[in-house]
């Protein structure tokens, strides 16, 4: 009896050991093949990069040094532009000299020695007309093809002509084409910093200031090569601001874009056995209040919540984010797909020579998985611990003991042993 | 003395369990061993690239140390697995100047870690110096965050870290406007130790790791974590209840005299005796 009981023990104890020992399985899907990447060097050759303060060298030599390693070492993969802006124009006619802007080399695959050839004839020349390149350029990288599209703007100075190129930069990237704006002052002053860092906010880029050539060359390369990494493309969707308009979404993910304060819904259908995840983020692509949150909710169609998530922060970020679980418990097969209300609210806010329009990027990321909605157990395994536990167990032990000692007693006693 | 044979066996058995029990212990004690060990000897090196956003954060293991160059300003993102029962620990230094020469000058700055999970949620650090500032001309800066335990199972309100992916991200939260985009580079390593322990719950929440996000798992799939000290306390108890049963069942039952077994034609002897005494049990 006893030996039975241990070996039960035992086997039990190996039976669970060997289900905790089995890897859990975990899906991982390949992305698809990428389409090519496209990156496009916009260089400034205005009057000012005669300027020779980098390593003793003129600006411009520098930028053409490191244009020819970046040459050079760019992946066959990647379709690379480069469009020169003040090139041309060396007049004081500051019309004529803001649309001075000019394709060098068509987006596409590279032909080393012609690129480089085109780089050699640049000399400083004009005006620096950011904003009207920005336009030019992101119109050089919409039409070829679906990659990623990221745009590496090198400058020594702030915009000559009158438009803001932080707010073209950011019109640029509310049309929807995902395009990502990285900027490289050279020696900078304080405002055309400020600019530069600006286009790089509005966009999703970075801002890096230059002083030495090795440096640039290295950025550029960066940022070159970074346009390579596999990266799923949002689709752009239209939030509607209450749940019955709402667009119906699948797992994916998404973009859209919401102005300071602004709810937007959208809706999921979960099928029971589905677990709904969704993660949110808002970014700050221009000046906003020290203060900000956003919120995530699902909500059923009578308007029950299911789930939220909030956070909120102060001082510099790029994106605030939320995120949200919400298993759907499994059921018969003729079960209908619940409609689950998704609520993106921000509590941004901005000082009131902020543009309002276009909104902030949201960013939203769906996914259906299959995940339990309940435990298994609230504790490990159902294995318990701690001195009550072993007090118990020993009491119960010696309970039994007691029991099987007297019986047996009992047996010998009344002469029934063999 | 069959009595104390079985006895003897049953106790060997425990104790080969126990054995058993505690020498997987001491070897799952470093459950992040194993990965960095991969990690070193796999295809290539550690990344030497950051990520601008959750999308493009870049993969990372644990115990391996991933470093970027990066502009003062820049938000870099990784990503890194954490299976359950892990504490994960994230290290961060950031380094002012390109690297090669001397830093650059630059005035006070402050930098901040974040950690969100596969959700994007942001998680609070138990212990470490999440933001720090650098004084001005500092030559680097530290930062550190022990995250909770990961946990097979929460309920869907908390926002407990689950098992999958972690997003870390290091920016400058303040920075003088003359340094913004001067050259700096950030090293990152995450580890992990010890076993859930009394955090250790049941469950099977499929790995938070978004779909459309960089895929990660770790080197040995999500395996989760089998370890907790409670199979020793469970163990233990019902040793402890075994013990406590053969005790008892000997008191009840009294001494068995084994050399003359009482059988029920000794009729003039006591079937029986009292315990005397010099019984000993």
């Amino acid at each position: 009896m006893r030996r039975l009981v241990a070996t039960g023990m035992a086997g039990g104890l190996l039976a669970t050991l060997a289900c905790g020992l089995l890897p859990a399985s975990a899906a991982a899907d390949e992305p698809a093949a990428q389409p090519a990447p496209k990156v496009e060097l916009v260089l400034d050759v205005s009057g000012s990069m005669r300027a020779k303060d980098i390593d003793g060298q003129s600006r411009m030599s520098a930028a053409k040094q490191a244009f020819d390693d970046v040459l050079d070492s760019t992946p066959p993969e990647v379709n690379l532009g480069i469009r020169t802006l003040g090139a041309d124009y060396p007049g004081n006619d500051r019309k004529t000299g803001c649309k001075d802007t000019r394709q060098l080399y068509p987006v596409g695959p590279l032909n080393r020695t012609e690129a480089k050839t085109a780089v050699a004839t640049l000399a400083p020349t004009g005006w620096t007309p950011i904003g009207p390149a920005l336009l030019a350029a992101a119109a050089d990288l919409k039409a070829g093809g679906d990659g990623t599209a990221r745009m590496v703007l090198i400058t020594d100075g702030q915009d000559t002509c009158n438009a803001n190129p932080c707010d073209v930069a950011r019109d640029i990237a509310a049309q929807g084409i995902h395009l990502v704006i990285d900027t490289l002052g050279l020696i900078p002053d304080s405002t055309t910093r400020n600019q530069l860092s600006c286009i790089a906010e509005a966009t999703g880029g970075t801002y890096t200031t230059v002083q030495h050539r090795a440096q640039l060359t290295t950025k550029v390369k960066q940022l070159v090569n970074r346009s390579t990494a596999p990266v799923i493309t949002p689709v752009a969707t239209d939030g509607a601001a209450n749940c019955a308009d709402a667009p119906v979404l699948k797992a994916g993910l998404y973009s859209d874009r919401e102005t300071f304060s602004e709810n937007r819904w959208y809706r999921v259908d979960v099928r029971p056995g589905q677990e709904l995840r969704a993660s949110v983020s808002i970014s700050d692509d221009r000046a906003v209040n020290a203060g900000y949150g956003v919120l995530l909710r699902g909500v059923t169609l009578h308007g029950r919540e299911i789930v939220r998530d909030d956070e909120g922060g102060t001082g510099r970020t790029d994106a605030v984010s939320a995120g949200i679980r919400y298993p759907k418990p499994k059921a018969d097969s003729d079960t209908p797909a619940e409609t689950v209300c998704l609520q993106v609210g921000n509590s941004f806010s901005a000082p009131a020579s902020v543009k309002t329009i276009p909104g902030l990027p949201v960013e939203l990321s769906i996914d259906l998985v299959h995940s339990p909605d309940q435990p298994s157990d609230v504790a490990f395994y159902g294995l318990g611990r701690g001195w009550w536990l072993l007090g118990l167990l020993a009491v119960t032990g010696a309970v039994a003991g007691l029991l099987t000692g007297w019986a047996a007693r009992w047996r010998m006693n009344s002469g029934r042993t063999s | 003395m069959r009595t104390a044979r079985r006895l003897a066996a049953v106790g060997l058995l425990a104790a080969t369990a126990l054995t058993v029990l505690t020498g997987r212990a001491a070897a799952d004690a470093t459950p992040s061993a194993t990965p960095s060990a991969s990690a070193t000897s796999g295809e290539q090196g550690p990344p030497t690239e950051a990520g601008t956003n959750f999308r493009t954060a870049t993969v990372i293991k644990q115990g391996q140390q991933a470093t970027a160059g990066a502009s003062a300003g820049d938000y870099l993102y990784w990503v890194v697995p954490a299976d359950t029962g892990q504490k994960v620990t994230v290290k961060a230094t950031v380094t002012f100047g390109s690297g090669s020469g001397a830093a650059a000058t630059h005035g006070a700055s402050t930098w901040q870690l974040d950690v969100y999970d596969g959700l994007r949620r942001r998680q609070p650090c138990r212990y470490g110096a999440q933001t720090r500032t650098a004084a001005a001309g500092a030559a680097t800066v530290e930062l550190a965050c022990t995250l909770r335990p990961v946990r097979a199972y929460a309920d869907t309100w908390s926002n407990d870290p689950l098992r999958g992916a972690y997003y870390l991200r290091l920016t400058a939260l303040d920075v003088p406007e003359a340094d913004l985009g001067q050259p700096v580079r950030a090293a990152i390593t995450v580890t992990s130790h010890g076993t859930a322990g009394r955090d250790a719950v049941d469950g099977s929440v499929a790995p938070v790791v978004s779909a459309n996000a960089p895929d990660v798992a770790p080197a040995g799939g999500w395996a989760g974590t089998w370890w907790s000290p409670r199979w020793l306390w469970t163990g233990g108890g019902g040793l402890l209840a075994v013990l406590a049963a053969l005790g008892a069942h000997r008191l009840a039952r009294g001494p068995l005299r084994t050399a003359h077994r009482p059988r029920p034609h000794d009729a003039d002897r006591p079937p029986y005796p009292r315990e005397g005494a010099g019984y000993s049990g």
